[in-house]
This record gives structure tokens, C-alpha cells and sequence, in this order.
């Protein structure tokens, strides 16, 4: 009824009443509906930013009832000059390192392999995504339990193809085998999404240049290196950012699989933060540990993503 | 035609990546496959060696999982005869069923603050997304690359502030703030999904309304909205995943009332260390909709990972 009622008054209304009336409401509805948004935004990202800031200048313990005290520079000082925290910046590179590495490497060869249109290949590719839809802290939990020396269905597996003794390694438990561990499973959960970009990629790709290839009679192998990899390489390049950024952020699936051990071997930044805010509970200088990585990873992103313009213009 | 083009794969390079991509398949479901199995071992068939794959199936873990248990004496045991099917199912070890455990709570706080924070992100995310889609608003884009920026911080680090303020307000272990919460790091992502959607609705649909005589309001609920459907639907769906999945601020800020399943299911305790089968039930009731849904809507899905990734 009300709809018929309003109809009726717009169109008796004068077109530039109307359009006044318009125009006002459209910026009001424009911040109603924006409001509620930023509000959230500010709440919740912007201002723990800001707070994180201040407190990276002062000795702020949250377990303590008493006043913060401002230090300065000190927190950044100590933090740069500590040489545990650049091992854990190095169990931090290799993690991210191997694991952009292989879920590039393999990623790409499924995607390229899907592309070739087998029958079936939609439901294949969705079995394939499964793992990088799941919880990371449950399924480092269970690779747990599959990475158990004498019982675990990996060092079986392992044993079984190599001969060894399935209790003659550890895979959480000794320094040299604890961070590939890590890699593996990240791996496993990830190369999929890698695996996504680079088939978006290659189905971005039209046919009528491998028509006009085919054309000029070049070879399959001069198609692929001259067509198919820098038509793929914007994407490629923006997949690794993704990973780049989540595996420098990694928390919750190394948490649970190693707990940063054996000794702090894989004791990846995220882990060691973790350790100083919530168990050391030095609010000041994790807060200026924080500032510090997020510096790191705004910066290194900012100039891939200079890089990654540079490819797409070409 | 297509048989005579040339970029159409040949019969032989079809099998040989089907083949692959199919072995590769197999073998990444595998580790799935055995938490599923291991669910459904007694204890002992769990951590046997060699590990096996044919065994006496059992619904202990689901048991276990589900309830608490305590030993009780002979004479207790034999006074009471068991009841139900799960009630015979402890007796084994002679123990009794002495409540539910905390497992089902916290199923249904990640149901509650996963569905809450979903919500509450589409309706506000929508709302906004449409604005910035529609409206000048100064500096948009910079504040909504400036706000996606925010996301590159360690959750841990976002959790100290957070810690604080919630302690602060009384948020600390609540499902509110949980929601809150979520809904504040799913935001800036939707709100830029859903302006791509709303952005490939033509502008003409809503000039004819509007012609038509409807308000700016009518227009969005009525024209707008059903267009979006299905850009909302998968936006949705990655908030809802993302919510499921979380477990740094999780395991951080809650610790009883609030506490969903990711950081629970790893401490569950049984006799003489991790009772492996009711871990492994655990994961599985807690994954398990999470891969029906994901090969049920497996189209958006797919679609908005690549959409959502290469728009960024």
C-alpha cells in the first residue's frame, strides 16, 4: 500500500523537487550505509594499530597493574640488535622460501596438466582444493599424528619406500627434519590455491594466439616459453605475493604441529611474538616487534607489487 | 571444428594429465582419508604398527569425544548394567558416562560466531560496498587499500591492542566480541569482493527504477540486491570459512564460553596422552561440512578464490 502511495507522490512531485530531495537523500544513504562500516574498521583495525604504536615506547606489561613507563627508541633498539630474533627471521625465510618454491613448482604443473581439458577435470580439481579449505590448527593436529615416529602413516610411508626404519626418524623432533615438516604440510594445504591462480591464468589465455603460433609453425615447446609462461606470470607473480604475505603471518598450523621445536628451530616470528606478548607478556616491546614486521612485510610487498605492475604493463 | 583446432589437446595428452592430476588427487586425499578411518579405531588399532588399514571399526571415539568418563569400582559396575549402546561401549574399560563433554559447546560456538559474523559482514559489507560502488565518496579506494593493507599484520599482533581493549570493555571470551571481532578482519575483504559484484551490475537497471519512481532504497533492495545474489552468496561463504577456520585470535581471546572448535579439538585429553580417535572424530565432525560445501558449491567457490585474488 505505502509503495503505491509513495509512487503516486514521486511522480506528482516536481522533477526538480524531486531531484533535490534525490540528491540529498543519495548522500545520506551514502554515509548510513558506509557508517556502520567504517565505524567497525576503525574499531577493530586502525585503532589496534594505533595503540600498537604507543605502546611499542613503552615498558607496558599487560600482566601488571602498573604505569607505563616511555622508553623510546629502546624497544626497536633491542629488538634489531637481538640475534635470536634475526634466527627466527631465518627459520621465517626457509619456511617461506621452500614453500612458495614447491606450491609454485607443482601448482603450476596441476594447473597446466587441468587445463588439458581431461574428461572429469572440474571434480578432480575441487578434490585437490579440499585441504586449503580446512582449519590450519586441526590440520597441523592431525599431521601430527601422521608424523609420529614409530606409529605415524607418514614415517611408514616414508619406510616403506626407502627401506629405513619407520622409528629411525623424527620429523617434529629433529633439528634437521623439523622444518621441512613444516614446509611439506604447508604444501600440501596450499599448492592448490597456487594451482587456482594459474588456471585462471592460463584459461585467460586466447586461443587465436595459439592459432597465429600454430600459424607461423612454432614448435609446442617455443609456444610454451614464448606464449603460455609470460601470459601465465602476472598471475603466477600474484599467487607468491598471497602466500608470501599469509606464510610471513603464519601461526596457527606450525603452532600446532611443532610449537616452534624442536629447541626454537622452527620458531617462525609469528610463534616468537606470540611467546613475548601472551607468555613473557613484554606488551611494549612485542608491540614494537609487531611494528616491525609489519613494516617488513608492507614494504617487501610494496615493492613486489611495483615489480608485478612492471610485468602486467609489458 | 573443434576436433580440427589446434589448441584442442590431443586424445594421448588428455589421458597422460588426467592420469596425473588423478594420482596427485588420490595421494593428497590420503592424510583426509586416515584421520576419517581414525575416527572409527579403538585406541589401540590407532597407534598399532604397521599401521592399519583393515580393522574392527568402533564408535569409541565419537564416544569419548562426545561425553567424560570416570572408573568406577566392580560392585558399581555390576549394579548398574548399561543402558544405552554407548554406555557398553566404556564399560570395556570399566568406566561410566559421567556427563557430556565440552565438545558440543564449543561445535556450537563456531556455529554461532562463524553464522553471526558472516551475517553481520554481508549486511554491512553489502550496504557499503554498494556505496562505494555508487556514490563519490573521497578517497575510496586509498582507504580501501589502506584497510585491505591492515590484513598483512600477524594476527598476533592484532591480538595485543584487541586483548587490551576487550579486557577493557568486557568483551574478553564472549560470543559479541568474537563476532565483533571476526566481522572487523572479514570486512575490508568483503566490502571489496561485493564492490566487483555490485560494480558489473549495469547502472541502467537502477535509472529505470528510479525513473520509475522508486526511492534510492527501493532501488537497492529491490533491483540491486537480487543481481548480487550470487556474488553475496560466495562472499558468504568466504567469510563463513574464514570464521570456521580462525584459530590465533581464537585461542588468544576466549578460553570457556566463547571458545569455538579449532583450539579446543587439540587438547582433547584421554588416558595416557592425546586419545588420538576422539581427536580424529573431532576433526572430522568439525571438517566434514566444510567439504561437503566446498565440492556442493565448488562453482563460486572456485570462481571467487581467483575472482577475489586477481582483482586485488
Amino acid at each position: 500500500m505505502t509503495d503505491s502511495l509513495d509512487t503516486r507522490a514521486a511522480a506528482a512531485t516536481p522533477v526538480r523537487v524531486a531531484r533535490e530531495i534525490r540528491g540529498l537523500s543519495d548522500r545520506a544513504i551514502a554515509w548510513i550505509f558506509v557508517a556502520p562500516t567504517i565505524f567497525l574498521l576503525l574499531a577493530i583495525n586502525i585503532f589496534p594499530l594505533i595503540w600498537t604504536i604507543r605502546l611499542s615506547f613503552t615498558n607496558f606489561k599487560a600482566n601488571r597493574n602498573r604505569d607505563l613507563e616511555w622508553v623510546g627508541l629502546r624497544n626497536y633498539e633491542r629488538i634489531l640488535g637481538d640475534s635470536d630474533i634475526w634466527l627466527n627471521m631465518q627459520a621465517t625465510a626457509h619456511f617461506l622460501f621452500w614453500t612458495i618454491f614447491f606450491q609454485v613448482l607443482i601448482g603450476f604443473t596441476l594447473a597446466y596438466l587441468i587445463n588439458k581439458k581431461f574428461k572429469g577435470n572440474d571434480l578432480w580439481t575441487t578434490i585437490i582444493v579440499l585441504p586449503m579449505m580446512l582449519s590450519p590448527a586441526v590440520v597441523g593436529n592431525f599431521w601430527k599424528f601422521l608424523y609420529q615416529p614409530q606409529i605415524g602413516l607418514f614415517n611408514y610411508v616414508i619406510a616403506f619406500f626407502t627401506g629405513k626404519e619407520p622409528s629411525s626418524f623424527e620429523m617434529l623432533g629433529s633439528v634437521n627434519l623439523a622444518p621441512w615438516s613444516i614446509v611439506i604440510v604447508d604444501t600440501w594445504m596450499w599448492t592448490p590455491f597456487v594451482m587456482l591462480i594459474c588456471l585462471a591464468g592460463l584459461r585467460s589465455i586466447p586461443d587465436y594466439i595459439y592459432e597465429a603460433a600454430e600459424v607461423d609453425r612454432a614448435s609446442k615447446l617455443r609456444q610454451f616459453f614464448t606464449i603460455t609462461i609470460p601470459m601465465v606470470l602476472p598471475f603466477l607473480m600474484l599467487a607468491v605475493l598471497f602466500r608470501g604475505i599469509e606464510n610471513f603471518k603464519m601461526f596457527d598450523l606450525v603452532v600446532q604441529l611443532t610449537g616452534g621445536g624442536p629447541g626454537s628451530i622452527t620458531e617462525l616470528t609469528s610463534i616468537n611474538l606470540k611467546r613475548e606478548a601472551f607468555e613473557k607478556w613484554r606488551t611494549g616491546y612485542a608491540s614494537a616487534y609487531a611494528i616491525i614486521l609489519f613494516v617488513t612485510v608492507f614494504g617487501l610487498a610494496s615493492i613486489y607489487v611495483k615489480a608485478l605492475n612492471k610485468v602486467k604493463e609489458r | 571444428m573443434s576436433s580440427f583446432s589446434v589448441t584442442e589437446p590431443s586424445a594421448r595428452s588428455k589421458w597422460f594429465a588426467g592420469t596425473l592430476v588423478i594420482l596427485y588427487a588420490l595421494i593428497t586425499m590420503v592424510p583426509l582419508a586416515w584421520i576419517m578411518l581414525t575416527g572409527f579405531k579403538s585406541p589401540s588399532d590407532a597407534i598399532s604398527y604397521p599401521p592399519k588399514i583393515v580393522f574392527e571399526p568402533t564408535l569409541e571415539g565419537y564416544v569419548n569425544l562426545f561425553t567424560t568418563r570416570t572408573r568406577q569400582t566392580p560392585e558399581f559396575l555390576a549394579a548398574n548394567p548399561p543402558e544405552k549402546w554407548y554406555e557398553e561401549i566404556v564399560r570395556e574399560y570399566d568406566m561410566v558416562i559421567a556427563g557430556p563433554s565440552k565438545f558440543g559447546e564449543r561445535f556450537l560456538n563456531s556455529v554461532i560466531i562463524g553464522f553471526g559474523s558472516t551475517f553481520l559482514s554481508i549486511f554491512l559489507g553489502t550496504l557499503a560496498a554498494y556505496a562505494f560502488s555508487r556514490f563519490k565518496i573521497p578517497l575510496a579506494d586509498d582507504l580501501l587499500f589502506f584497510i585491505l593493507s591492515t590484513r598483512m599484520m600477524p594476527p598476533i599482533a592484532v591480538a595485543i591492542p584487541i586483548f587490551l581493549m576487550y579486557r577493557q570493555l568486557g568483551l574478553s571470551d564472549t560470543h559479541l566480541g568474537m563476532i565483533l571481532l571476526y566481522t572487523g578482519v572479514n570486512i575490508s575483504l568483503a566490502v571489496w569482493l561485493l564492490k566487483g559484484f555490485i560494480d558489473e551490475i549495469p547502472l541502467e537497471y537502477e535509472e529505470a527504477a528510479l525513473i520509475d519512481g522508486y526511492t534510492r532504497f527501493q532501488a537497492f533492495y529491490k533491483v540491486v540486491l537480487p543481481q548480487a545474489a550470487t556474488g553475496i552468496a560466495s562472499t558468504a561463504i568466504f567469510c563463513l570459512i574464514f570464521a570456521w577456520n580462525e584459530y590465533a585470535f581464537a585461542v588468544l581471546l576466549t578460553s570457556g564460553t566463547a571458545q569455538t572448535a579449532p583450539p579446543f579439538i587439540p587438547t582433547i585429553i584421554g588416558v595416557g596422552g592425546l586419545d588420538w580417535p576422539a581427536v580424529a572424530a573431532g576433526a572430522t565432525i568439525f571438517l566434514l561440512p566444510v567439504m561437503i560445501f566446498t565440492i556442493l558449491l565448488r562453482k563460486h567457490l572456485l570462481r571467487g578464490i581467483t575472482f577475489g585474488a586477481v582483482r586485488k
